[in-house]
């Protein structure tokens, strides 16, 4: 690959058929940095977690309401057996969102008929999300943004599976990791931690701690089903900040889960904690519930953080996103994303050195990899996850607009559902989690199914338009020979040079 | 109660003795034998699937959790199996379905996705091989028998390696044309990793005709699909399922029982799709690890250590549950909280595996688990 096209294809997020490629490549990709819009009007207009969080208050209040009318309706409700439904059991990237939490018995058919309102609704949500983020990345001008704040929303995965996720899922990417992905590391991880797709999806909204006012007041009614929930906190570390096996302890994921105890979200909470978290705010904000937190000082990997209320887990947050583990553990992320599955140790160290100089400032981080020579090496260093095929083969068509339920259906059967890794380390980004048969298989069934409705595009005078001075000779043949203007757009749309970048 | 006599004959003798049985005359030769591997991705509480209701400080540990066992026929007088699983029991009644408890990898630590590496790669750390213990279990096999399938979109780490391995799961996508596909085939011939990739994803489309149609979203489906694509006599004799939705750290007692009969069903579904192949059949079901004996402050479990492994399947020697039983007592746990380990997962699978195809169990050892390779497997188990 030339220049032109590793900037158009391995940073950004593939060529559009009908631009001309960049005459200066590294200067394009800089001038970026500074022409990124974070609210562009697909964004602006998608929905928010606030209008989302209101939709699930509003369905939750209404199953109260309805559950104190049963049970002033009917005083001895006899033991319903359990719904015979079976929710199945899914493989990781099955089709379909999943309800993550086994149905109530069906008591009525009023709760039921709620409940299914409130998936659609959520699920709408969730292709809205799905359309915005499709439709921002076909009109871009700042493609090679756009890559990093879809590489930033990985790193800190959620998974629409559980009714409480699945509208909000995307609205974390949009408000806690686009106006951040031009800023400090610090400021993106503690927008993610109050982001309310993150306190609900690792359980941190359901976490009381069992010293807290409120946990104490449990205890002493003889309830013993409240207490901490260490699922979050883990996850920061392991996951967000240090990195697995970097010399925190059991008792150090405890201890900071104790100081997490009061971060949770109002109005749509659930569990012994939502009344407490509930006071304040409107349904879907941040809320310290200091009714919820664990009271005292915590000492984790050896430093005390005396008791602060809220700013005790900022504290720690504030720490770990500055650390070397830190840089080591997310830099070795980035340069695998641009440079290759075993990214080079002196990118890597390079990487490094910038995050820890700068304090985790992010544009600094990239124009060290802009100018670092293992990032442009000519021969296609990754194999493209199903979502950047996707995308690269809209942009390649000159496509402007996404269906949401289209999207969403096409990424199910590629693969890689948006927002919904089935687990909080994300996805993969090596190719032997994308390069299997069957996958193969899809995109080239997908392709075909692109290039029907795109039939009046000569892929022979696109090619080069796409891979510019990258088309190797057995692709110019094979598209040259093939029997219609739609077959050898398909062909191109799965040629070993555009599954890679 | 406890197969102590199993554990034992582990020893030298039990590597022995398994040297020479009759079954080392088949070690080369073609047979009927099918494996499969279910993978619980991120931790199944095995004290939640077989239950030590026995243990004196069972119901106090588990509180809710472990209501769901009250009326729960016992397997033994120590254990009793989630009334979930039904089509299970009766593999049980039936001796065709053996259990594992206080089991666990060489992984000591909590991360789901350093464990899930370890107990794929088949090494005691997480990282230091790169390649999978099914897929190395192919080159031990006769040619005619070393055909391994995915039933994903994709490759597992398990079943990652040097050799050839397929994978397939049902599209939705419309079926791309035949033309097409033969000038992709003609695309990819100067391109290694994709013509292997792409011949692997030919044949496996010449299997499963129609199939593509079915669907397959659930658990039966899958477990119907898995027999689909092992019944043929060129079929895989090797597959592997992946299932997630384990990590129950909040209502775990509504979703392990939904998780369970999930399970059973897609368990139940490869039993009928194998028809009489289910008699040459190994089913395994294993996890990461397992989790809390404590329940948390919302209802579910953290992570732990030990967990429960099944072994299913008419060439199982089943109708008994296999555990050195560490107890539940606060003292007897590992670091405090987790049920202690006291069987070794590599040594199970080891014996299970060579038990299974007739290998040499210090050979499979060495293949499947080249860093525990001395370890003795356990026998009896086939």
């Amino acid at each position: 690959m030339i220049k032109a096209a590793i900037a158009l294809n391995r940073f950004g997020l593939g060529a559009r058929g009908d631009q001309p490629p960049p005459p200066d490549p590294v200067n394009w990709l800089i001038q970026q940095l500074t022409a990124f819009d974070p609210r562009p009007d697909s964004i602006a207009n998608a929905p928010t977690s606030a209008t989302v969080a209101a939709g699930l208050a509003d369905y939750f209040r209404q199953q109260r309401a309805m559950r104190m009318e049963l049970a002033r309706r009917a005083p001895t409700p006899a033991a319903a057996p359990m719904a015979a439904m079976t929710v199945p059991l899914q493989p990781p990237g099955t089709p379909g969102i999943a309800a993550a939490k086994p149905e109530k018995p069906a008591r009525d058919d009023a709760m039921k008929q709620a409940r299914q309102f409130a998936q659609r609704t959520n699920r709408a949500d969730y292709a809205g999300a799905v359309a915005a983020r499709a439709t921002n990345a076909l009109v871009t001008d700042t493609p090679f943004v756009e890559r990093l704040v879809y590489f930033w929303a990985n790193h800190f995965a959620v998974s629409a599976d559980k009714l409480t996720v699945i509208g909000l899922a995307g609205t974390l990417e949009f408000e806690a990791i686009r106006p951040h992905v031009l800023g400090t590391f610090r400021d993106m991880l503690l927008a993610v931690e109050q982001h309310p797709a993150m306190l609900l999806y690792l359980d941190q909204a359901v976490s009381v701690g069992p010293g807290s006012p409120l946990g104490q007041r449990i205890a002493a009614r003889g309830n013993r089903k409240v207490g901490l929930n260490e699922n979050l906190a883990r996850e920061i570390l392991e996951l967000h900040t240090l990195g697995v096996r970097t010399g925190y302890t059991q008792a150090d994921v405890t201890e900071f889960a104790r100081a997490m105890t009061g971060w949770t979200v109002a109005g749509i909470g659930q569990g012994p904690g939502a009344r407490a978290a509930g006071t304040d705010g409107m349904p879907g904000d941040f809320v310290f519930a200091a009714a919820l937190h664990e009271p005292g000082d915590r000492t984790i990997m050896g430093k005390l953080y005396p008791a602060g209320g809220v700013e005790q887990a900022r504290a720690v947050l504030q720490d770990v996103s500055i650390a070397p583990a830190t840089a080591t553990h997310v830099m070795t992320k980035l340069a695998r994303h641009f440079a290759g599955d075993t990214p080079p140790p002196a990118l890597v160290a390079r990487l490094q050195k910038a995050f820890l100089e700068s304090g985790g400032d992010l544009p600094t981080v990239y124009r060290a990899l802009i100018a670092s020579p293992e990032v442009w090496v000519e021969r296609p260093l990754k194999f493209k996850t199903p979502w950047e095929w996707t995308i690269s083969s809209m942009r390649a068509l000159n496509l402007k607009t996404a269906d949401g339920q289209a999207m969403v259906g096409l990424l199910n059967q590629l693969g890689q559902p948006t927002w919904k890794p089935g687990q909080p380390i994300g996805y993969d980004d090596i190719a032997a989690s994308w390069a299997g048969p069957d996958a193969v298989l899809r995109r080239v069934e997908a392709a075909e199914r692109f290039a029907s409705r795109a039939a009046t595009i000569d892929a022979r005078a696109l090619a080069p338009k796409v891979l510019p001075g990258s088309v190797s000779p057995a692709t110019q043949t094979a598209l040259a020979n093939c029997e219609s203007p739609a077959q050898a757009l398909a062909l191109l749309l799965v040629a070993p040079e555009f599954l890679r970048r | 109660m406890y197969d102590r006599r199993a554990f034992l004959g582990a020893g030298v003798a039990g590597a022995v003795f398994a040297a020479l049985g009759p079954r080392l005359a088949f070690a080369k030769a073609e047979t009927d034998k099918r494996f499969v591997f279910i993978i619980q991705r991120g931790a199944a509480d095995g004290l939640g699937i077989v239950a030590p209701v026995g243990d004196p400080a069972f119901a106090g540990a588990r509180g809710d959790l472990a209501l769901d066992f009250a009326s729960a026929p016992k397997l033994d007088a120590l254990f009793a199996l989630h009334p979930a699983m039904a089509r299970v029991q009766a593999l049980y009644g039936a001796k065709q379905a053996l259990f594992a408890h206080a089991v666990a990898s060489p992984y000591r630590d909590r991360s789901h996705f350093d464990g899930q590496n370890v107990l794929e790669s088949g090494g005691t750390g997480a990282y230091q091989l790169k390649d999978g213990w099914m897929n190395r279990l192919l080159g031990v096999l006769p040619p005619t028998e070393a055909k391994a399938i995915a039933v994903s979109a994709t490759v597992p780490l398990a079943l990652r390696g040097a050799r050839d391995v397929s994978s397939y799961a049902p599209s939705n996508l419309p079926q791309a044309s035949d033309d097409l596909l033969q000038r992709v085939s003609m695309l990819y011939a100067g391109d290694s990793q994709l013509h292997a990739l792409w011949s692997e994803a030919m044949g496996t489309r010449a299997l499963t005709g129609d199939l593509a149609a079915g669907g397959g979203a659930n658990a039966a489906a899958t477990g119907a699909l898995a027999a689909r694509l092992m019944a043929p006599a060129n079929g895989a004799r090797i597959a592997m399922i992946e299932t997630g939705g384990w990590d129950t750290h909040t209502g775990q007692r509504g979703r392990l029982s939904t998780q369970l009969k999930g399970l059973d069903a897609m368990i139940g579904a490869l039993q009928s799709g194998l028809g009489p192949l289910w008699a040459d059949t190994m089913v395994l079901v294993a996890t990461e690890f397992g989790r809390t004996v404590a329940v948390n402050g919302t209802g579910g479990t953290d992570h732990g250590t030990a967990s429960s492994a099944m072994l299913l399947g008419g060439a199982v020697r089943g109708g008994r549950v296999l555990a050195d039983w560490p107890g539940l007592a606060p003292t007897a746990l590992f670091e405090g909280r987790d049920l202690r380990p006291t069987l070794q997962l590599d040594a199970f699978i080891g014996g299970a595996v060579a038990g299974h195809f007739g290998v040499e169990p210090a050979k499979a050892m060495a293949a499947l688990f080249p860093s525990s390779k001395g370890t003795a497997v356990v026998a009896g188990l086939v």
